[in-house]
């Protein structure tokens, strides 16, 4: 299997805390990986750190879509969600003033490129461009069951929608590799089943990779080929849901010394 | 609240406000002879206003909408429809502007000149609505970039004998090359502090002026500047006017139709999603420094050109004209209007601006009242008096596209 | 090098930075707990200036002593600012806070208060500078000294060191201050402690406009004359000065105003008065470029 995401060592540390410690990750083409640990393991911290949002203190990303291995590490979020890395976010962060369907237009802005002078003149390119922009975002909006929402106000959207408009946005920058960020948090029961073959369906269709932070363990051990466990930002496990499920250092941490 | 709790609260409130307005309003001392005014009429005043405005006030605060209300919002929509309806959309235009080519000859020369004032106010809410309402950045010293396009037809004419229509663009290109240099260091600051660096640019651009003689004449200002010419000929002063009243006009026309531009556009899109949230943003891989960058020259830009036409208009400058207070009211008319809202902010620049010059009473207030407006809107309506409404996409055609493709695909 | 006039270069900048410092307090402690700049702050410096001035005349003409004067026209000065600080707090930011505004919209309503502050005691009073009476009598005891510190600088270093230590004893030991740390801390958490924040609000704004009263007071009796736009520049200069040493930190603000009273001092001195407000906010936008933290407060992480 080719990998996609080599992430090797990875450190950081606020101040005298060390959120993540040496940590090593690597993720293949077309797979779905989860990360998981228990609460303040690092995990969101991790996102973080791939997606620029904080410079690692050591350690190296590599990307490679196409083989070439490539480090973004210390890259700003915008150039790094241009190569290809798209997420989401724990507690939502859609833009609150703009409906649905521009939601995922703003999405679309990375792989389009009309400036202030096309956007004036509204010349052919840019009213194509723009058209294309549209339709994309439409495209998506349906591929995630939120057409009905389209001209709504994001504030106005019910809980679960909001949620998945933050992944149909994510998708619209066209990655390679998309991490969710507990996609499932909130969400009742139903909606997590609708979640588990939405996310197998973009694997399929956008043919990409998918990383997961997750807590529900049924959809985890449903979905991933692969799950990475953390606890205080090291590596404690790696492995199938199955190999996980009976390995004693993951059930250590989560269930406590003694059960062991 | 029962009627007696209310107006026991309000009789409170009174009692607090004529306390609270006793020295200042009340006595008035003349240092110099010695003598005290004793003005308790103004103290009866506080107390039967500040009663009733009290109860409005409660009344408002409880009446205030919450957040993402469903009832409201359709109700906007439907709004936004009837404006985008072409039926009505196109007579309003043509009536408008039918009527706005005929103002000069309609009215007097001194109406005339209080409208040209007026658009310049719109011209320049309009390119503080870009920064503001659609790029979220809170500038307070706008008003530099309005004296770099004054000051540069000013002194470009006064050393080379340059023309206003070269200045103008020059104008307009030099306060956008300014809005870059100076934006530059300072975007990637916070918005609050944003706004206060904003406004220490603003008064070091003033303060210079003011003191650096040799460059700018100083306090006393350039004077004789000279108004635009048509082809070289003279016009009479009736003429000018009416001369510079169309050329607004059309800066007006030019700035709206750029600004609508914009706001549905990629780059428009970017600024509002930079202004909704800047972590998000950046995870849509928008540039957030180039991104901001943009919104602030090009809204720098039509401060310049209206700089440029405001020294043509007065044909004397000086830095008095350009204090933080003139970027103030600017600002209070984006905010009254509506930020992100082209319509709101053309109502609110006219409205703020022509009222105060046509209520002769009022005038002495101007100031006051603008202050007033600033807390009011915030407290009761901080989307202004038209809010922006998104685009509205319909489906119908593209729908039945997708669809098919999609079965295809599947 | 002129040693006298270094030394009086150097006091100078003291009793600047001193003035200040009692304004950056009000500043610092309202940003600190409610993250807000409150640009009207000037303005509250502002109209404890005029109430002293229009009691102190008023109680003149009534044929007072001297010393009751003083202060009854400082005490009323004081509780004024007080009531309109209380005043303003609950009209131009509480409803903002409740209705949950972005920060920017608390920052527009509080320039409106500004404005209309200013213009109400421009309209009510007058545009002219009145002249202030010079509270402070030259003592006799200080007389080898006056010439490099004079009687009134000494009085406004004396009553900023008394005010810092008062304010340290209300923050430190008191529940009050306890409540406002908690509250600036975390908010949410301070209300499920049973912190009444509105209570602490309400207190923090009252604090900081006694103590910019107390700065109106001195500097006018200082200067010797006062006018409507006083609290303008004041306000922007004292609010460089908190930015300086850290907005949110109380010996953050009273540092930053010494380092700004003391380099705008011998900036003056050496240089050109002309530019000394171009100065101050150079200053000002440097900081906030390079060290938006200022010398004292810490390095926010932004939380994702």
């Amino acid at each position: 299997m080719k990998s996609i995401l080599k992430v090797k060592n990875l450190t950081m540390n606020f101040g005298g805390l060390r959120a993540l410690h040496n940590l090593n990750i690597s993720i293949n083409k077309k797979e779905i990986a989860a990360l998981i640990g228990p609460n303040g393991a690092g995990k969101t911290t991790f996102f973080n750190c791939i997606t620029g949002i904080y410079k690692p203190s050591n350690g190296d990303i590599l990307i490679s879509p196409k083989g070439n291995n490539e480090k973004i590490n210390g890259l700003k979020p915008n150039i790094i969600t241009k190569k290809g890395l798209a997420r989401t976010f724990q507690n939502i962060r859609l833009f609150t003033s703009m409906t649905a369907l521009e939601n995922i237009m703003v999405g679309c802005h990375c792989v389009t490129k009309a400036g202030v002078i096309g956007a004036i003149l509204n010349n052919k390119s840019t009213k194509a461009e723009e058209r294309l922009i549209i339709e994309k975002s439409y495209f998506i909006l349906k591929e995630l069951g939120l057409e009905i929402y389209v001209n709504e106000l994001v504030t106005s959207l019910p809980y679960g929608a909001q949620k998945r408009l933050e992944i149909a946005r994510a998708l619209a920058t066209e990655p390679f590799l998309l991490l969710l960020d507990e996609p499932a948090a909130g969400l009742n029961p139903q909606e997590t089943n609708e979640l588990d073959e939405l996310i197998l369906k973009i694997r399929e269709q956008n043919d990409i990779s998918i990383l997961l932070i997750e807590h529900d363990m049924k959809l985890v051990m449903s979905l991933s080929d692969n799950i990475h466990v953390v606890d205080y930002g090291k590596k404690i496990g790696e492995g199938t849901p199955k190999e996980i499920r009976n390995n004693p250092a993951v059930i250590k941490a989560y269930l406590g010394e003694e059960v062991v | 609240m029962t009627i007696k709790n209310q107006i026991k609260k309000s009789f409170l409130v009174s009692l607090w406000f004529m306390f609270l307005t006793f020295p200042i309003l009340v006595i008035q001392v003349n240092t110099v002879e010695n003598v005290i005014k004793w003005r308790w009429l103004n103290m009866i005043g506080v107390g039967i206003g500040s009663f009733f405005l009290s109860i409005l006030w409660r009344y408002m605060l409880e009446k205030r909408p919450e957040k993402g209300k469903q009832t409201k919002k359709y109700q906007l929509f439907f709004l936004n429809n009837i404006l985008h309806e072409k039926k009505i959309f196109f007579p309003v235009i043509i009536l408008l502007s039918l009527f706005v080519l005929c103002f000069p000859y309609i009215f007097s020369m001194y109406q005339t000149n209080i409208m040209i004032s007026a658009l310049i106010y719109v011209m320049m809410g309009l390119g503080l609505n870009i920064v503001i309402g659609l790029a979220g950045l809170l500038d307070l010293g706008y008003v530099a970039f309005f004296a770099v396009g004054a000051y540069s037809y000013a002194l470009l004419n006064y050393h080379y004998g340059l023309i206003f229509w070269i200045a103008l663009p020059l104008g307009g290109i030099l306060a956008l090359i300014f809005g870059v240099i100076l934006g530059y260091p300072v975007l990637r600051l916070r918005g609050d502090y944003l706004a206060i660096v904003t406004l220490g640019f603003g008064e070091i651009i003033r303060l210079v002026l003011e003191n650096w003689n040799d460059f700018s004449f100083g306090p006393s200002g350039i004077s004789n500047i000279p108004k635009p010419c048509f082809l070289g000929i003279d016009l009479s002063l009736q003429g000018t006017t009416k001369y510079l009243f169309y050329i607004i006009v059309g800066m007006v026309a030019l700035t709206i139709f750029v600004t609508n531009r914009l706001q549905n556009s990629r780059i428009g899109r970017a600024w509002i999603a930079l202004k909704d949230d800047e972590i998000a943003c950046q995870a849509m891989g928008i540039n957030k420094g180039k991104t901001k960058l943009r919104a602030f020259g090009l809204g720098a830009m039509w401060a310049g050109m209206g700089g440029v036409i405001f020294a043509a208009k007065t044909t004397f400058i000086n830095p008095a004209s350009f204090t933080i207070w003139e970027s103030v009211i600017i600002l209070c008319t984006v905010v009254l209007g509506g930020m992100g809202s082209i319509t709101g902010v053309v109502l609110g620049a006219l409205l703020l601006i022509l009222l105060p010059e046509y209520l002769r009473a009022f005038s002495e207030f101007r100031m006051i009242i603008f202050g007033a407006v600033l807390v009011l809107m915030m407290v009761f309506r901080p989307g202004g008096i038209i809010k922006n409404v998104r685009r509205i996409y319909k489906f119908d055609p593209i729908l039945e596209k997708n669809s098919v493709k999609n079965e295809v695909n599947s | 090098m002129d040693f006298d006039f270094l030394t009086y270069l150097f006091f100078g900048g003291l009793t600047r930075g001193s003035i200040y410092a009692l304004i950056a307090l009000g500043y610092t402690m309202v940003y600190g707990i409610v993250e807000l700049i409150n640009f009207a702050h000037g303005e509250i410096y502002m109209i404890g200036a005029f109430t002293g001035l229009i009691i102190s005349s008023v109680l003149t003409m009534l044929g007072l002593p001297i010393l009751a004067i003083v202060v009854l026209s400082a005490l009323t000065a004081i509780i004024y600012s007080c009531a309109y600080g209380y005043t303003m707090e609950k009209i131009a930011y509480k409803p903002l806070r409740d209705s949950n505004a972005p920060r920017l919209s608390a920052l527009i309503s509080a320039i409106g208060m500004s404005l209309f502050l200013q213009n109400y005691v421009l309209l009510a009073q007058t545009s002219d500078f009145l002249p202030f009476p010079n509270f402070i009598p030259d003592f006799e005891f200080w007389e080898p000294y006056a010439h490099i510190l004079t009687s009134p600088e000494l009085v406004i270093l004396i009553t900023t060191v008394i005010v810092m230590i008062c304010l340290t004893i209300l923050i430190k030991f008191t529940k009050i201050g306890k409540a406002m740390r908690a509250t600036s801390q975390d908010k949410v958490m301070a209300v499920l402690m049973g912190v009444n924040i509105n209570r602490v609000i309400s207190i923090t704004f009252i604090v900081g406009s006694a103590t910019a009263a107390i700065g109106g007071i001195l500097i006018a009796c200082h200067i010797g004359q006062i006018n409507f736009y006083m609290g303008f520049t004041a306000g922007i200069k004292a609010f460089v000065a908190a930015v300086l040493g850290g907005i949110g930190s109380i010996p953050g603000a009273v540092l930053g105003s010494f380092v700004l009273g003391l380099t705008e001092s011998f900036f003056a001195g050496y240089f050109s008065s002309d530019y000394e407000d171009v100065f101050a906010f150079l200053f000002l936008v440097l900081i906030l470029i390079f060290r938006p933290s200022g010398i004292l407060g810490r390095a926010e992480t932004k939380k994702v």
